[in-house]
Formats: C-alpha cells, structure tokens, sequence
C-alpha cells in the first residue's frame, strides 16, 4: 500500500529531523538566530521577511519552527525567546527539546493566508534540498500528490542539482503531475503521461484517472486514457501477486496449526480435539514468557519469542504425553471414543486457560524485528507474516529430517504403514504413540507461539483453528508431510483469491463444500497411502 | 395399516413399553402440575419450569436420533446440531410470518430485519411458510432432503469412521458460517425471534405451553415407538450388521450406504422434528445451533445415556442437561470443567453409558447361574479401528 510506504518515509523523515547531521550546511545556532528574529516582527512584512531568510539559510532545521508557525503553536516569552507551545510542552524551536519554562504571558506569532501559503513553498523548497534523500523523496511525493502548480520553480530547481536516481525519478514524476494539468502543450502532456504511467501505482492511477476525465485535447486524453488502463493491468498483477502471499502466508499458518494434527492422526489413526488447546497453550506460554521479561529483563524482549519456542514445545508436548499416557492408551482401537475424550480435554484446558489468565484477550508483543511491513513494488510484506512463513519451512524441514532421518522417525513411518507387522520386528508400539503423540503436542505448541504474533491470544484462539486444521488434514492426507504442506498452501491461496469475489464468509463456506465433496472422490486425501496397510 | 403393524413391532421389549408410558405420563403430570395445582402448593410447578423441561424433552429427541445412527449404525455424527437446528428454523419462519404486522416496524409482509435491512419483497424461500401445514412439512423435508444428499453421497463413497465425522462437522460448520450471513435472509446473527402465536394462540399463555409440552412428550414418544420398531425389524438387524462388520455385510449381499442412508435420514428427520418443537418453547432460533460444540454436546447425551440403548440416551440428555441448568446457576465457572470431564470419564469408564451399566448389573444379577450370556446383547464396541483391521 502506497499508504504505508508514505508513513514509513514519513517516520524517516521525523527520525532524520530530530537527529540532524551536523553538515557543512548552516548550522543550529545560525538557524536559531533566525528563528529568534520572530520575536521583534510585529508586522506580517517582517515575519515574512524571517521566513524568507529561513527559505534562503537553506537548511531543514527550519522546518519544524515553519510548521508550528503555519500550525499557530509558534509563540513569544515575554524575556524575548521563541518556543513553541505543543499541548502543555514547551520546546526550543530548533532543537525541539524542552525549553526552560517561561514567566509572564506568552504572545502568538501572527500569520495569514498568503504567510501561511508562503511557509508551504518554503518548506517544500527547504525539503526538497534537504540534504538526506528520505525527506526530498516525501517532499517530492507530496507535490506529486498535491500537483500544485506554485510548486514547479522550487521543483525544477532541485531536480537540477539532485544525484540521487531514485529520488530524480520521483521528482521527475512530481514535474510530470504538474505539468499534466498546468501546461497545455499536448506533447508535454504526452510526454508527461507517459511518467506518470510508467510510475504504475495507485497515486499515479488516481491523477491519471481524475485528468482523463476533464481532459481539453481529444489526442491527450486517449493517451491518459491509454495510461489508466496499463496502470491497471499492472495493478491487477500486483494484486494478484499480494493475493498469493496472502495465500502463502495464511496456508503456512494453516501448514503450522495442522501438521501436529496430520502425524498424530497418521500413526495412531486418533483425531485429537484438543489439539487447537495444544496451540492455544503455546500462545499463553509465549504470553507468560514476554511478561517474565517485561518484568525481571527487559533488555531480552527481542529474545522472547526464541526462549518461548522450546518452552511451548515442552509445555504442550508435556499435556500431550500425559494425554496420551492417561486417556488415549486406553482407548486404543476405538477412534470416535478417542475424538470424543479429546474434546472432553479441550474443554477443560481452555476453561483452566480461562480461569487463570482470564476470558479476556491478553497482550502478546512483536519484538521489533517482527513488526512493521515494506514493500515489494506495490505489495506490502508484513515482517511478521514472513517469518511465519520461513518459519514454517524450518519446522517443516526439521519434521522431514526427524521422519526421514532418525529412528524415531523411521519407527513412526513403521507403524503409520502397518502397526502390528512393526509391532512383531520389535518396534515398541506404546512407546512411539506415546513420542509421536508429545511431538505432535509440542508442535502445536510451538505453533501456537508463531501464532500469537499475528492472532489474538485467547481461551478462544484453538477453536478458532481446529477445523481449519482439520480440513487441511482431510485435504492432504494423512501420514504424508508434502500432503499436509501442499494441502495447507493450496487452501490458504484458493481462500485469498476467493475472497474478494465472494467474501471471506461465504468463500470460506464454499471451502468447505467443496472438500466435503473431494472426500467423496478421494476418501483419503491427496496424498494417501497406498498398498495393503490401509484398512 | 401397515404402518401400525410396523409400529407395533416396536412394543416388544418391556423396557419400551414402560419408557413410553413414562413419557407420555409426564407429558401429563408437568402440565397438570403447571396448571391445575395452586401456585402455593409443593406441587405446583412454576411457569418458566414448562418450556425448560420441554426443552430438556427436545434434548432428549435430538440424543434419541443420534443414538439411532451411532449406536445403531455407527455413525458418529458431528453434525446432527445442523439438522436440529434446520428444523427449527423451518419453524421459526413460519412463526416470523405469524407475527404480521405486529412487528416492531410494523410491516404487514416483511419481518423486522428484512424491514431493517431495507428488503423490498420477501425472498423466494420464505413463500409458503404462511401455512402451518407447509411448515410442518419443510421441519422435516429441510433436514430429510440435506441428510438424504449428504448421506447419498458419503455412504456411496464409503465414507466411514473418523473422515464420516470430521466432514459432518464441516457441513454444520460450514451452515453456521451461512446462517450468520445477512444476505442469506434467516436473521443473520440475530436468528428469528419475538414470536408472539402459534395457530393463532399466544405463545405466552399457560394453556399453549402446556400443550406445546403435552406434544413434546408425545412426539417423543412416537420417535421412540419408531426407533424401537425399526431397531427391532429385521432391517434393524441388517443395521447392527452394518454396525458391527461393514466389509462382511457387503460381501453377503446387502448394499450398506442404502440401508445407512435410511436410518441416517430418518434420525435427521427426527432431529428436525426436536428443533421444530424447540423454537416456540424457547422463543429464539440463532445460528448459534449450528455451532459444532453443540452437535459434539448432543453426543455426549448419548454417551452418557448409553448408546445403543434408545432409552438411554432420553435419559443422558435430560440428566446432562439438568445437570448444566443447575452448574450454569450455582457454579457457571466450573461447568465446563464437569462436562469435559464428562467426557472423559464416560468414554473411559461407561463405553456403554448408564444404560449399559445398569443392564450389566440386571443381567449379573439375573445369570448368575447360568453365566454371562446376556452379555452378547450389548453391543459391542464400534467397529475397530483402521489400523487395527
């Protein structure tokens, strides 16, 4: 979203402006020499003259004095300082620190329209020069979105002496938008339209689309016209590309709630209910782990999500092994009996869930390198969907090593394949539906703290996954890795590009009919295993 | 004639005969009690206790039609809330149009939240439920027709065990998303409620509770005597078969997804029947029925009851359900607590439920000379699992 990439810029441009590189450039006291001229102008001529001696120090220092000019927050103390009062703050105008309180009453600078008309220009002239790209990249969008002609000459100027390519490029565009509607050349206009829609967004798209419509020249308007059409085919593929992520992403959160789900069921042939609470409970381990930091270590938030993976696997692999140690085992061959005691366990830990922690949602963090987004030409990646997403590749690859590569594993394939001819080569049965039945748990768990990131953290959060969990399973089929990942992935995508079409509601509702029917044809799943074990 | 011939079928086994007249008895007596006894007396029962046990009956229904297809036919539905619930939407509509122009938008052809949602005309489906007789039917035509489908489908594609359940529960799921949809013109989230007659009586009055319990009773014990003649037909032998050795009931010649559709559509249809006699009683029908906790709930009634049994599972979901009535007052914090442990216990402990124990002891008591015999009446376990085969 263009949206988001301004805000990000903006947020640069903040940082860039309260930490001023001290340059060759007029320096701080320079500028506040000017800045404190505002205190003797009593007369709109003699502000308007410190303004333009601000315009022409050329330094963005200025910056924040002009704005709180233009916003009326820029005041005079009786003892002859200028401050600007913010809310019940007093800061210095330059350096924005707290100034020393003042006595005695304080006095507005005054302005009027044509002053404030006038602090406008000058900013984006200060900006547009401003020695770090980041702010003349914004001052640059924020003509290009305005498209004031006012602001040409200052633009034309800076274009000349700016270096930097991707900052010309913009600027160049800003020009284009201006000289779209102010210029009545139809090859400038032309030629203008072609920047523009080469630019491909939606900001382009949206001059584009409003000079398309009140175009003069039949010529300029057929391009205009032209150019709104390749922006929105390259939109539509953009569009397509985020709704694929957006697919990914969702089917690797999908992939994460059910491969614990997908083993469990494949080696024992046992549903387990409770294993949305398994998730559930990684979640709270998570939450529990991020409030031991806030309070004793504050300094390893960064760290809480790696000290809450292993903790979560241990947790939930824990309440797996006793299930399975105190209920499943006796249940063993009868499978709805299972469902039925699972979901007994379900409803118990998320009442305890409940009880202690309270019904509420309860606040779990991102640490820094898992919150914020950036953007892939006109797709925005949020950082915490991405590390979902890799992170789920590791789990899934360790999974695979673990069933490929160890004895574990290869004593799990054994009996997924045929329990009792693994039974009598001496494979203890109990042992590995005890193990398989903890890693199941423990993956959930682990889950369950990706999942905290992105989700709300409540006794709710497991039922809100269960079923999901389920269809991927019934999707993919069981005792097959690949069926579960492949089952996940394409659920996920087909539910993202079903959405816009016909609601999230009522795409998730055709999902389910519609592998309600794929369990008629293939009663197994995709992947299923073949050959005299099953059944 | 044939059909009372066929229903007398299921008047063989005393516990039956005795369970009806049970029933049909507190169809009575509640009422009775209700109505004819002074408000002072220890007797008298109060008259928000009618439509709770009316309630509790509608329960005891929907565990009946459960018990005929997982105890049965071992089927074990995930889904019958859906079923239940269709029922009583198919009710509920025909309550909605006798509301008229009482509404709070007065409006003598739209209810209030189409009114609302600014309908200009009644959607195609809601045509026809002006008529009672046509409401009765859809009760049992909108979950017959859906089991009918669903079953058709699943049973012909063998379908069986954990897969059967699991896509039962995403066919409720999957109408509990539909419901909730404005768009879908059943109320959306709010579900159809302010019901003010049935047939032209007010639904608040003591007389239309009281009957509306008498005929809870009564049709209870009608899907009762039905479940008994149809479990004690041959048919109901060929079932238990199905129950028991799917892949040898095959081999022999019988056609397993024909005779399972059967009893499948008749218990949705039975379930149906519930939620229909439910909705006047409790004065709200929300898409909230469709939820799959409830369908998993109705399973636990079973459970408890005994499967297997009929009269069990009447039994298991008037106890369960008391039992919630009287947590969800005193101890609401523990009561899910209660009933997964509930769960747990009967699952692990009471496989055949109450019933099943209480018939144990019976049949101890009554063999001791001769040995454990009776035993092979009880039914055996579902049929083990996949792996296992």
């Amino acid at each position: 979203m263009p949206l988001l990439r301004r805000l990000v810029l903006l947020t640069f441009a903040a940082l860039a402006l309260a930490f001023p590189a001290t340059g060759a450039r007029a320096d701080a006291a320079e500028i506040s020499a000017i800045v404190d001229r505002f205190a003797t102008a009593s007369k709109f001529p003699q502000v308007e003259a410190v303004i333009e001696a601000l315009g022409a120090a050329g330094d963005p220092l200025a910056v924040p004095a002009l704005r709180a000019l233009e916003a009326g927050e820029l005041q005079v103390a009786p003892d002859g300082r200028v401050v600007i009062e913010r809310g019940d703050a007093l800061l210095d105008p330059v350096t924005l620190e707290a100034a020393a309180p003042v006595e005695g009453r304080l006095k507005k600078v005054r302005t009027k329209n044509s002053i404030r008309r006038m602090i406008g220009d000058v900013i984006s002239g200060l900006t547009l020069r401003a020695p770090e790209p980041a702010i003349r990249m914004t001052a640059a969008e924020t003509i290009f979105a305005s498209a004031d002609a006012a602001q040409l000459d200052a633009l034309e100027a800076a274009l000349a002496e700016e270096t930097d390519a991707g900052v010309k490029s913009r600027m160049e565009e800003a020009r284009a938008a201006i000289l779209l509607t102010a210029s009545d050349d139809p090859a400038v206009q032309m030629a203008a339209i072609d920047i523009i829609a080469d630019r491909g967004d939606q900001q382009a798209l949206a001059v584009l689309a409003t000079y398309a419509n009140q175009a003069s020249n039949a010529d300029v308007q057929a391009a205009a016209r032209e150019g709104v059409a390749e922006i929105e085919s390259t939109l539509a593929m953009w569009q397509a590309g985020q709704n694929i992520w957006y697919g990914v992403s969702l089917g690797s959160v999908l992939f994460l709630a059910a491969i614990g789900l997908a083993i469990t069921f494949g080696v024992m042939g046992v549903i387990n209910m409770a294993h949305g609470e398994m998730v559930m409970l990684g979640a709270y381990t998570t939450f529990v782990v991020q409030e031991t930091i806030r309070n004793s270590f504050p300094g390893a938030f960064e760290f809480s999500l790696l000290i809450a993976l292993p903790l979560a696997f241990l947790v939930s692999g824990l309440v797996g092994l006793v299930m399975e140690r105190g209920i499943i085992r006796h249940l063993y061959g009868r499978p709805l009996e299972t469902l039925l005691a699972t979901w007994g366990v379900s409803l118990i830990l998320q009442q305890a869930v409940r009880t202690i922690f309270g019904p509420n949602n309860r606040e779990v963090g991102n640490p820094d390198w898992m919150s914020g987004a950036f953007m892939i030409g006109e797709m925005s990646v949020t950082w915490s969907r991405l590390w979902i997403v890799v992170f789920a590749l590791c789990v899934f690859g360790a999974l695979l090593f673990a069933m490929n590569r160890t004895p574990l594993g290869l004593q799990m394939r054994a009996v997924t394949q045929n329990r009792r001819m693994a039974s009598a080569m001496g494979i203890r049965t109990p042992w590995v539906d005890a193990l398989t039945f903890a890693l199941g748990s423990g993956i959930a768990g682990i889950a369950g703290v990706a999942l905290s990131q992105i989700d709300n953290v409540s006794p709710n959060l497991g039922r809100t996954y269960i079923i999901d969990s389920f269809m991927v399973v019934v999707f993919g089929g069981v005792g097959n890795l690949w069926g579960t990942l492949v089952g996940g992935l394409t659920l996920g995508v087909v539910n993202k590009f079903l959405e816009p079409y016909a609601g999230a509601v009522l795409g998730k509702i055709l999902i389910l009919v519609f592998i309600i029917l794929f369990i008629q044809r293939r009663p197994r799943g995709l992947f299923a295993l073949k050959g005299r074990a099953v059944e | 004639m044939l059909f009372t011939r066929f229903l007398a079928g299921g008047l063989k086994s005393p516990v039956i005969i005795g369970a009806l007249v049970v029933i049909l008895a507190i169809g009575v007596i509640v009422p009775v009690l209700n109505l004819a006894v002074a408000p002072g007396s220890a007797f008298h029962i109060p008259d928000h206790m009618v439509p709770l046990f009316g309630k509790y009956l509608c329960y005891a229904m929907a565990a009946l039609a459960l018990d005929l297809v997982w105890g049965y036919c071992g089927i074990l539905s995930l889904g019958h809330g859906a079923f239940f619930a269709l029922g009583g939407y198919a009710m509920g509509m025909h309550l909605m149009r006798e509301i008229g122009d009482r509404g709070v938008y007065g409006n003598a052809v739209l209810p209030d939240f189409m009114v609302f949602l600014n309908w200009k005309e009644l959607p195609w489906f809601w045509h026809g439920f002006d008529s009672f007789v046509f409401a009765c039917i859809m009760v049992a035509a909108a979950p017959g027709i859906l089991a009918f489908v669903f079953g058709w489908f699943a049973f012909r594609s063998r379908v069986t065990g954990v897969y059967l359940s699991i896509i039962t529960q995403a066919m409720t799921y999957a109408l509990l998303l539909a419901f909730f949809r404005n768009d879908m013109g059943f109320g959306g989230n709010n579900g159809l409620t302010d019901f003010k007659d049935v047939l032209g009586f007010d639904l608040q009055s003591g007389r239309v509770r009281s009957t509306l319990f008498f005929l809870t009773a009564f049709f209870l014990a009608l899907n009762l005597l039905i479940a008994a003649a149809i479990v004690g037909s041959k048919y109901g032998k060929i079932l238990r078969a199905v129950r028991d050795a799917e892949p040898r009931t095959r081999f022999l010649g019988y056609r397993p997804d024909k005779i399972k559709l059967f009893a499948w559509t008749v218990s949705a249809i039975m379930a149906g029947v519930a939620g229909a006699l439910y909705v006047p009683q409790v004065g709200i029908i929300n898409p909230g029925e469709f939820a799959p906790a409830n369908s998993i709930e109705m399973v636990v009634w079973t459970a408890v009851g005994g499967r297997g049994t009929l009269v069990g599972p009447i039994g298991g979901a008037i106890l369960v359900n008391a039992a919630k009535s009287w947590f969800t007052g005193v101890l609401p914090e523990y009561w899910l607590f209660a009933l997964g442990a509930l769960f747990i216990f009967t699952t692990l402990y009471l496989p055949d439920g109450v019933a099943g124990l209480i018939r144990k002891m019976v049949g101890k008591a009554r063999s001791k000379p001769r040995g454990k015999d009776e035993e092979t009446e009880a039914p055996a376990a579902d049929a083990p699992a996949g792996a296992a085969e």
